[in-house]
Protein backbone atom coordinates (compact mmCIF):
# COMPACT_ATOMS: atom_id res chain seq x y z
CA UNK A 1 0.00 0.00 0.00
CA UNK A 2 1.57 3.07 -1.22
CA UNK A 3 1.99 6.00 1.42
CA UNK A 4 3.23 8.82 -1.09
CA UNK A 5 -0.04 9.58 -2.57
CA UNK A 6 -3.70 9.56 -2.46
CA UNK A 7 -5.46 6.36 -3.49
CA UNK A 8 -6.12 5.86 -7.20
CA UNK A 9 -9.36 6.18 -8.70
CA UNK A 10 -9.89 2.89 -9.34
CA UNK A 11 -9.58 1.63 -5.32
CA UNK A 12 -13.10 1.52 -4.16
CA UNK A 13 -13.22 2.87 -0.61
CA UNK A 14 -15.46 1.23 1.61
CA UNK A 15 -16.16 3.72 4.61
CA UNK A 16 -18.84 3.52 7.48
CA UNK A 17 -21.78 5.82 7.13
CA UNK A 18 -23.06 7.59 10.52
CA UNK A 19 -26.40 8.15 10.97
CA UNK A 20 -28.14 11.44 11.80
CA UNK A 21 -30.93 12.52 14.27
CA UNK A 22 -31.74 15.59 14.09
CA UNK A 23 -34.95 14.62 16.02
CA UNK A 24 -32.73 14.75 19.55
CA UNK A 25 -30.84 17.89 19.34
CA UNK A 26 -31.79 21.23 20.19
CA UNK A 27 -32.38 23.58 17.22
CA UNK A 28 -29.67 26.23 16.90
CA UNK A 29 -32.37 29.27 17.40
CA UNK A 30 -33.72 28.31 20.65
CA UNK A 31 -34.53 32.20 21.28
CA UNK A 32 -35.75 31.49 25.06
CA UNK A 33 -31.98 30.91 25.56
CA UNK A 34 -30.93 34.49 24.70
CA UNK A 35 -27.51 34.17 23.47
CA UNK A 36 -28.39 32.17 20.89
CA UNK A 37 -29.79 35.22 19.15
CA UNK A 38 -26.39 36.66 17.89
CA UNK A 39 -24.66 32.83 17.52
CA UNK A 40 -26.64 30.85 15.97
CA UNK A 41 -26.15 30.26 11.86
CA UNK A 42 -29.23 32.03 10.19
CA UNK A 43 -28.85 30.23 6.98
CA UNK A 44 -29.74 26.54 6.27
CA UNK A 45 -27.32 24.47 7.09
CA UNK A 46 -25.69 22.18 3.77
CA UNK A 47 -24.79 18.56 3.88
CA UNK A 48 -21.48 17.73 3.92
CA UNK A 49 -20.99 13.67 2.76
CA UNK A 50 -19.45 10.92 4.74
CA UNK A 51 -16.15 10.99 3.33
CA UNK A 52 -12.82 9.64 5.17
CA UNK A 53 -12.25 13.07 6.47
CA UNK A 54 -15.51 12.54 8.36
CA UNK A 55 -15.68 9.15 9.22
CA UNK A 56 -12.28 9.08 11.04
CA UNK A 57 -11.77 11.28 13.86
CA UNK A 58 -8.91 11.94 17.05
CA UNK A 59 -7.68 9.06 18.89
CA UNK A 60 -6.84 10.33 21.86
CA UNK A 61 -5.20 7.95 24.72
CA UNK A 62 -3.99 7.47 28.27
CA UNK A 63 -1.41 9.67 27.43
CA UNK A 64 -4.46 12.61 28.60
CA UNK A 65 -5.58 11.69 31.29
CA UNK A 66 -3.88 11.84 34.73
CA UNK A 67 -3.82 9.25 37.61
CA UNK A 68 -6.51 11.12 39.47
CA UNK A 69 -8.18 12.94 36.48
CA UNK A 70 -11.43 10.95 37.36
CA UNK A 71 -11.53 11.50 40.97
CA UNK A 72 -12.53 14.91 41.69
CA UNK A 73 -12.47 14.77 45.01
CA UNK A 74 -8.97 14.07 45.40
CA UNK A 75 -7.04 16.46 43.22
CA UNK A 76 -5.73 19.06 45.98
CA UNK A 77 -4.67 18.89 49.52
CA UNK A 78 -8.51 18.28 50.88
CA UNK A 79 -11.51 17.06 50.60
CA UNK A 80 -14.01 19.12 48.78
CA UNK A 81 -17.33 20.81 50.19
CA UNK A 82 -20.41 18.89 49.34
CA UNK A 83 -22.18 15.59 48.64
CA UNK A 84 -19.41 12.94 47.01
CA UNK A 85 -20.98 11.04 44.07
CA UNK A 86 -19.85 8.74 41.98
CA UNK A 87 -21.05 9.39 38.57
CA UNK A 88 -20.85 5.92 35.70
CA UNK A 89 -21.95 4.46 32.68
CA UNK A 90 -21.78 3.23 29.10
CA UNK A 91 -21.06 5.54 26.17
CA UNK A 92 -22.93 3.21 23.49
CA UNK A 93 -23.78 3.99 19.65
CA UNK A 94 -27.24 3.58 18.44
CA UNK A 95 -26.38 0.65 17.05
CA UNK A 96 -25.97 -0.99 20.62
CA UNK A 97 -22.19 -1.51 20.15
CA UNK A 98 -20.13 0.27 23.04
CA UNK A 99 -17.63 2.86 22.56
CA UNK A 100 -14.13 1.64 23.75
CA UNK A 101 -11.15 3.75 24.66
CA UNK A 102 -13.16 6.94 24.33
CA UNK A 103 -11.56 9.97 26.24
CA UNK A 104 -14.54 11.69 28.23
CA UNK A 105 -14.20 15.12 29.68
CA UNK A 106 -16.25 16.35 32.27
CA UNK A 107 -16.49 19.94 33.85
CA UNK A 108 -19.09 21.20 36.94
CA UNK A 109 -19.89 23.79 39.49
CA UNK A 110 -18.74 23.10 42.85
CA UNK A 111 -20.81 22.31 45.29
CA UNK A 112 -22.45 25.97 45.87
CA UNK A 113 -23.00 26.49 42.27
CA UNK A 114 -19.88 28.09 41.38
CA UNK A 115 -17.16 27.83 38.57
CA UNK A 116 -13.68 27.74 39.37
CA UNK A 117 -13.56 30.50 36.26
CA UNK A 118 -12.81 34.49 35.78
CA UNK A 119 -16.10 34.89 34.38
CA UNK A 120 -18.35 33.03 36.86
CA UNK A 121 -19.75 36.46 39.37
CA UNK A 122 -22.10 34.09 41.32
CA UNK A 123 -21.30 35.16 44.87
CA UNK A 124 -20.95 31.75 45.95
CA UNK A 125 -18.18 30.35 47.48
CA UNK A 126 -15.46 28.83 45.59
CA UNK A 127 -14.17 25.77 47.48
CA UNK A 128 -10.06 25.69 47.53
CA UNK A 129 -10.33 21.61 47.12
CA UNK A 130 -12.21 21.54 43.94
CA UNK A 131 -11.44 22.14 40.96
CA UNK A 132 -14.56 21.05 39.02
CA UNK A 133 -12.59 19.53 35.59
CA UNK A 134 -12.61 15.41 35.22
CA UNK A 135 -10.90 12.98 32.34
CA UNK A 136 -11.25 9.25 31.80
CA UNK A 137 -11.22 6.81 28.58
CA UNK A 138 -13.93 3.63 28.75
CA UNK A 139 -12.83 0.89 28.84
CA UNK A 140 -13.18 -2.38 25.84
CA UNK A 141 -16.88 -2.61 27.20
CA UNK A 142 -17.30 1.57 26.88
CA UNK A 143 -17.55 1.82 30.90
CA UNK A 144 -16.43 5.22 32.16
CA UNK A 145 -16.45 6.16 36.04
CA UNK A 146 -15.83 9.37 38.14
CA UNK A 147 -15.77 10.73 41.42
CA UNK A 148 -17.06 14.20 41.94
CA UNK A 149 -19.15 16.22 43.94
CA UNK A 150 -22.67 17.06 43.17
CA UNK A 151 -22.78 20.27 41.42
CA UNK A 152 -25.18 23.12 42.95
CA UNK A 153 -27.96 24.89 41.05
CA UNK A 154 -26.92 28.41 39.96
CA UNK A 155 -28.54 31.61 38.61
CA UNK A 156 -27.99 32.98 35.45
CA UNK A 157 -29.14 36.29 33.76
CA UNK A 158 -31.13 34.44 30.97
CA UNK A 159 -34.93 35.60 32.35
CA UNK A 160 -36.27 37.27 35.27
CA UNK A 161 -35.06 34.50 38.65
CA UNK A 162 -33.38 32.63 36.12
CA UNK A 163 -31.63 29.26 37.39
CA UNK A 164 -29.49 26.58 36.10
CA UNK A 165 -30.73 23.47 37.24
CA UNK A 166 -27.61 21.03 38.20
CA UNK A 167 -25.56 19.27 35.92
CA UNK A 168 -22.48 18.09 34.75
CA UNK A 169 -21.05 18.80 31.16
CA UNK A 170 -19.91 15.91 29.54
CA UNK A 171 -17.61 15.80 26.01
CA UNK A 172 -17.01 12.87 24.06
CA UNK A 173 -15.57 12.32 21.03
CA UNK A 174 -16.31 8.79 19.71
CA UNK A 175 -15.11 7.00 17.10
CA UNK A 176 -15.52 9.41 14.10
CA UNK A 177 -15.57 13.43 13.51
CA UNK A 178 -19.79 12.43 12.90
CA UNK A 179 -19.60 11.20 16.44
CA UNK A 180 -18.84 14.39 18.38
CA UNK A 181 -20.94 15.18 21.17
CA UNK A 182 -21.19 17.80 23.94
CA UNK A 183 -23.71 17.26 26.03
CA UNK A 184 -24.86 18.02 29.71
CA UNK A 185 -25.98 15.57 32.53
CA UNK A 186 -28.99 16.55 34.90
CA UNK A 187 -30.15 14.87 38.00
CA UNK A 188 -33.46 13.15 38.42
CA UNK A 189 -36.51 15.06 39.91
CA UNK A 190 -34.88 18.58 39.59
CA UNK A 191 -37.67 21.03 40.35
CA UNK A 192 -35.47 23.87 38.07
CA UNK A 193 -35.74 21.88 34.82
CA UNK A 194 -39.23 23.43 33.79
CA UNK A 195 -37.76 27.09 33.70
CA UNK A 196 -34.56 26.34 32.02
CA UNK A 197 -34.41 27.29 28.63
CA UNK A 198 -31.41 24.99 27.65
CA UNK A 199 -32.71 21.48 29.27
CA UNK A 200 -35.84 22.76 27.31
CA UNK A 201 -34.17 23.48 24.00
CA UNK A 202 -34.82 19.69 23.74
CA UNK A 203 -38.49 20.00 22.57
CA UNK A 204 -39.06 16.17 22.47
CA UNK A 205 -39.90 14.89 26.20
CA UNK A 206 -38.24 11.31 25.85
CA UNK A 207 -35.36 13.19 24.35
CA UNK A 208 -34.81 15.17 27.62
CA UNK A 209 -34.84 12.18 29.74
CA UNK A 210 -31.94 10.95 28.23
CA UNK A 211 -29.88 13.98 29.76
CA UNK A 212 -31.34 13.36 33.21
CA UNK A 213 -28.97 9.91 34.86
CA UNK A 214 -30.79 7.78 37.24
CA UNK A 215 -30.14 7.01 40.89
CA UNK A 216 -28.04 3.83 41.31
CA UNK A 217 -27.89 2.06 44.83
CA UNK A 218 -25.88 -0.83 43.59
CA UNK A 219 -23.14 1.56 42.33
CA UNK A 220 -22.87 3.35 45.71
CA UNK A 221 -20.50 3.14 47.89
CA UNK A 222 -21.45 2.80 51.63
CA UNK A 223 -20.58 4.89 54.26
CA UNK A 224 -19.61 7.05 51.43
CA UNK A 225 -21.00 8.26 48.59
CA UNK A 226 -24.23 7.74 46.47
CA UNK A 227 -24.11 6.87 42.97
CA UNK A 228 -25.99 7.94 39.67
CA UNK A 229 -25.89 5.88 36.35
CA UNK A 230 -25.53 7.80 32.82
CA UNK A 231 -25.52 6.35 29.83
CA UNK A 232 -24.68 7.93 26.53
CA UNK A 233 -25.63 7.62 23.17
CA UNK A 234 -23.23 9.09 20.21
CA UNK A 235 -24.37 8.24 16.34
CA UNK A 236 -24.59 4.51 15.47
CA UNK A 237 -22.97 3.50 11.85
CA UNK A 238 -23.78 1.76 9.17
CA UNK A 239 -21.04 -1.48 8.45
CA UNK A 240 -22.81 -1.82 4.98
CA UNK A 241 -21.72 1.46 2.81
CA UNK A 242 -23.37 0.66 -0.44
CA UNK A 243 -27.06 2.56 0.41
CA UNK A 244 -27.67 3.62 -3.49
CA UNK A 245 -26.61 6.78 -4.68
CA UNK A 246 -28.27 8.71 -2.10
CA UNK A 247 -25.11 10.28 -0.23
CA UNK A 248 -25.63 13.70 -1.38
CA UNK A 249 -29.27 14.33 -0.78
CA UNK A 250 -30.19 11.81 2.19
CA UNK A 251 -30.65 12.67 6.09
CA UNK B 1 -48.16 -10.18 16.88
CA UNK B 2 -44.83 -11.51 16.04
CA UNK B 3 -44.33 -7.93 13.78
CA UNK B 4 -44.93 -5.98 17.13
CA UNK B 5 -42.24 -8.34 19.35
CA UNK B 6 -39.97 -7.90 16.55
CA UNK B 7 -40.49 -4.35 16.28
CA UNK B 8 -39.86 -3.82 20.10
CA UNK B 9 -36.64 -5.99 19.65
CA UNK B 10 -35.40 -3.24 17.67
CA UNK B 11 -36.09 -0.56 19.56
CA UNK B 12 -34.21 -2.21 22.60
CA UNK B 13 -31.45 -2.89 20.43
CA UNK B 14 -31.16 1.03 18.99
CA UNK B 15 -30.99 3.49 21.73
CA UNK B 16 -31.66 7.15 20.60
CA UNK B 17 -28.97 9.65 20.74
CA UNK B 18 -28.24 11.27 24.04
CA UNK B 19 -29.44 15.07 22.88
CA UNK B 20 -26.53 18.02 22.32
CA UNK B 21 -26.26 20.87 24.78
CA UNK B 22 -23.98 23.96 24.91
CA UNK B 23 -20.48 23.86 26.20
CA UNK B 24 -21.67 27.23 28.10
CA UNK B 25 -19.31 30.03 29.24
CA UNK B 26 -16.94 27.90 31.86
CA UNK B 27 -15.24 25.37 29.98
CA UNK B 28 -12.03 26.94 30.13
CA UNK B 29 -11.24 26.08 33.49
CA UNK B 30 -7.74 24.60 35.49
CA UNK B 31 -7.70 20.81 33.30
CA UNK B 32 -10.70 21.34 31.32
CA UNK B 33 -11.15 21.56 28.03
CA UNK B 34 -8.39 23.73 26.51
CA UNK B 35 -4.88 22.25 26.64
CA UNK B 36 -1.92 24.11 27.12
CA UNK B 37 -0.85 22.65 24.07
CA UNK B 38 -4.44 21.99 22.51
CA UNK B 39 -2.97 23.98 19.36
CA UNK B 40 -0.24 22.25 18.48
CA UNK B 41 -0.54 19.56 16.03
CA UNK B 42 3.62 20.14 15.17
CA UNK B 43 6.45 22.04 17.30
CA UNK B 44 7.82 25.07 16.11
CA UNK B 45 10.84 23.30 14.34
CA UNK B 46 8.94 21.19 12.00
CA UNK B 47 10.05 22.52 8.62
CA UNK B 48 6.40 21.27 7.26
CA UNK B 49 4.63 23.49 9.74
CA UNK B 50 2.00 26.56 8.61
CA UNK B 51 0.10 28.38 11.25
CA UNK B 52 -3.50 28.97 10.90
CA UNK B 53 -4.84 31.83 12.57
CA UNK B 54 -8.38 33.56 12.79
CA UNK B 55 -11.64 35.15 14.51
CA UNK B 56 -14.92 33.78 15.53
CA UNK B 57 -17.68 36.36 15.78
CA UNK B 58 -21.24 36.47 15.88
CA UNK B 59 -24.17 38.29 14.23
CA UNK B 60 -22.95 41.73 15.37
CA UNK B 61 -19.66 41.51 14.16
CA UNK B 62 -18.21 40.98 17.67
CA UNK B 63 -15.37 38.65 18.97
CA UNK B 64 -16.64 35.72 20.42
CA UNK B 65 -13.97 35.34 23.81
CA UNK B 66 -15.93 31.96 24.79
CA UNK B 67 -15.10 30.05 21.86
CA UNK B 68 -13.82 26.52 21.47
CA UNK B 69 -12.24 25.75 17.94
CA UNK B 70 -11.38 22.25 17.15
CA UNK B 71 -9.75 21.15 13.78
CA UNK B 72 -9.64 17.45 12.39
CA UNK B 73 -8.06 16.70 9.14
CA UNK B 74 -5.23 14.62 7.20
CA UNK B 75 -1.40 15.22 7.40
CA UNK B 76 0.59 16.74 4.22
CA UNK B 77 0.38 12.86 2.37
CA UNK B 78 -3.14 12.37 2.99
CA UNK B 79 -2.95 9.99 6.38
CA UNK B 80 -5.02 10.05 8.68
CA UNK B 81 -3.88 8.53 12.41
CA UNK B 82 -7.23 6.31 12.09
CA UNK B 83 -7.88 2.61 11.87
CA UNK B 84 -10.74 3.58 10.07
CA UNK B 85 -8.79 4.75 6.99
CA UNK B 86 -9.25 1.38 4.45
CA UNK B 87 -6.08 3.02 2.23
CA UNK B 88 -4.85 2.17 5.99
CA UNK B 89 -1.89 5.64 5.06
CA UNK B 90 -1.38 5.81 8.61
CA UNK B 91 0.86 8.63 9.97
CA UNK B 92 1.90 9.88 13.75
CA UNK B 93 0.17 13.48 12.62
CA UNK B 94 -2.39 13.73 15.60
CA UNK B 95 -4.78 15.26 12.95
CA UNK B 96 -6.37 17.19 15.61
CA UNK B 97 -6.15 20.60 17.69
CA UNK B 98 -8.17 22.25 20.29
CA UNK B 99 -8.05 26.18 20.82
CA UNK B 100 -10.08 28.22 23.16
CA UNK B 101 -11.04 31.83 21.70
CA UNK B 102 -9.00 34.75 23.23
CA UNK B 103 -10.42 37.90 24.63
CA UNK B 104 -10.46 39.14 20.75
CA UNK B 105 -12.10 35.91 19.62
CA UNK B 106 -8.59 34.83 17.87
CA UNK B 107 -7.60 31.36 18.01
CA UNK B 108 -4.62 29.52 16.17
CA UNK B 109 -3.02 26.14 14.92
CA UNK B 110 -0.02 25.04 14.00
CA UNK B 111 -0.51 22.36 11.43
CA UNK B 112 -0.10 21.65 8.02
CA UNK B 113 -1.57 21.67 5.20
CA UNK B 114 -2.92 18.29 4.04
CA UNK B 115 -3.25 16.60 0.79
CA UNK B 116 -6.19 16.10 -1.23
CA UNK B 117 -7.97 12.55 -0.72
CA UNK B 118 -10.47 10.46 -2.70
CA UNK B 119 -14.12 9.69 -2.31
CA UNK B 120 -15.74 6.36 -2.50
CA UNK B 121 -17.70 7.79 -5.60
CA UNK B 122 -14.00 8.38 -7.14
CA UNK B 123 -13.87 11.51 -7.09
CA UNK B 124 -11.11 13.93 -5.16
CA UNK B 125 -11.37 15.99 -2.44
CA UNK B 126 -9.24 19.18 -2.56
CA UNK B 127 -7.09 19.68 0.39
CA UNK B 128 -9.58 20.41 3.71
CA UNK B 129 -9.74 20.73 7.13
CA UNK B 130 -12.74 19.66 8.89
CA UNK B 131 -13.47 22.48 12.02
CA UNK B 132 -15.89 22.04 14.77
CA UNK B 133 -17.07 25.31 17.00
CA UNK B 134 -18.28 25.46 20.52
CA UNK B 135 -19.67 28.45 22.50
CA UNK B 136 -21.99 29.58 24.62
CA UNK B 137 -24.80 30.23 22.91
CA UNK B 138 -24.41 27.40 20.30
CA UNK B 139 -26.91 24.32 21.51
CA UNK B 140 -24.90 22.27 19.27
CA UNK B 141 -21.82 22.49 17.59
CA UNK B 142 -21.25 23.91 14.14
CA UNK B 143 -19.00 22.44 11.55
CA UNK B 144 -17.25 23.80 8.69
CA UNK B 145 -14.53 23.54 6.18
CA UNK B 146 -10.97 25.29 5.94
CA UNK B 147 -10.15 25.15 2.12
CA UNK B 148 -7.15 26.68 0.46
CA UNK B 149 -6.61 29.29 -1.43
CA UNK B 150 -3.31 28.40 -3.57
CA UNK B 151 -5.65 24.97 -4.44
CA UNK B 152 -8.01 26.92 -7.32
CA UNK B 153 -7.56 24.08 -9.96
CA UNK B 154 -8.39 20.90 -7.28
CA UNK B 155 -11.27 23.81 -5.39
CA UNK B 156 -13.05 23.74 -8.63
CA UNK B 157 -13.85 20.28 -8.52
CA UNK B 158 -14.27 19.32 -5.23
CA UNK B 159 -17.28 18.02 -4.67
CA UNK B 160 -18.53 20.20 -1.62
CA UNK B 161 -16.93 23.26 -2.50
CA UNK B 162 -18.43 23.07 -6.29
CA UNK B 163 -21.96 22.10 -4.89
CA UNK B 164 -22.81 25.72 -2.36
CA UNK B 165 -23.69 28.67 -3.02
CA UNK B 166 -20.94 30.27 -5.60
CA UNK B 167 -22.07 33.86 -3.94
CA UNK B 168 -20.65 32.50 -0.54
CA UNK B 169 -18.29 29.83 -1.54
CA UNK B 170 -15.07 32.40 -0.27
CA UNK B 171 -16.29 31.78 2.98
CA UNK B 172 -14.87 28.48 3.36
CA UNK B 173 -11.55 29.82 1.47
CA UNK B 174 -8.46 30.51 3.76
CA UNK B 175 -6.58 33.55 3.04
CA UNK B 176 -2.92 33.40 2.49
CA UNK B 177 -0.61 34.94 5.46
CA UNK B 178 3.18 35.50 5.68
CA UNK B 179 3.63 32.39 8.08
CA UNK B 180 0.59 30.22 6.51
CA UNK B 181 -3.42 31.12 6.34
CA UNK B 182 -5.74 32.94 8.18
CA UNK B 183 -9.55 31.27 8.13
CA UNK B 184 -12.18 34.34 10.19
CA UNK B 185 -15.69 32.11 11.10
CA UNK B 186 -18.68 34.27 11.46
CA UNK B 187 -21.46 32.94 12.95
CA UNK B 188 -23.78 35.00 11.59
CA UNK B 189 -24.33 37.98 9.19
CA UNK B 190 -24.38 38.89 5.49
CA UNK B 191 -21.11 37.26 5.41
CA UNK B 192 -21.84 34.69 7.66
CA UNK B 193 -19.61 31.07 7.58
CA UNK B 194 -21.30 28.26 5.45
CA UNK B 195 -22.00 25.60 7.92
CA UNK B 196 -22.77 21.91 7.28
CA UNK B 197 -24.48 19.10 8.71
CA UNK B 198 -22.69 16.04 8.67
Amino acid sequence: MSTDSIGKPSDRLILPKYERDDASHPALDTTEYFSTSLRSPLRPLQLLPQNLTEITGPVLGHERVGETDHDLTVQHGGEPLGERIVVSGRVVDSDGKPVPHALVEIWQANASGRYRHAGDRHPAPLDPNFSGTGRCMTDENGHYRFVTIKPGAYPWRNHDNAWRPAHIHFSLFGRAFTQRLVTQMYFPGDPLFYQDPIFQSVRDPKARERMICEFDLDSTIPEWALSYHFDIVLRGSHATPFEEDEDDDDD
Amino acid sequence: MTTERSVEVTHVSRPATTPSQTVGPFFALPGGLPWPDGPELLPPEAPEAVMLRGRLSDGAGEPIPDGLIEIWQADERGGFAHPDDPRQQTTDFPGFGRCATGPDGEFWFRTVKPAALPTPAGETEAPHINVTVLARGLLDRVVTRIYFPDEPAANAVDPVLSGVDPARRDTLVATATADGFRFDIRLQGDDETIFFAV
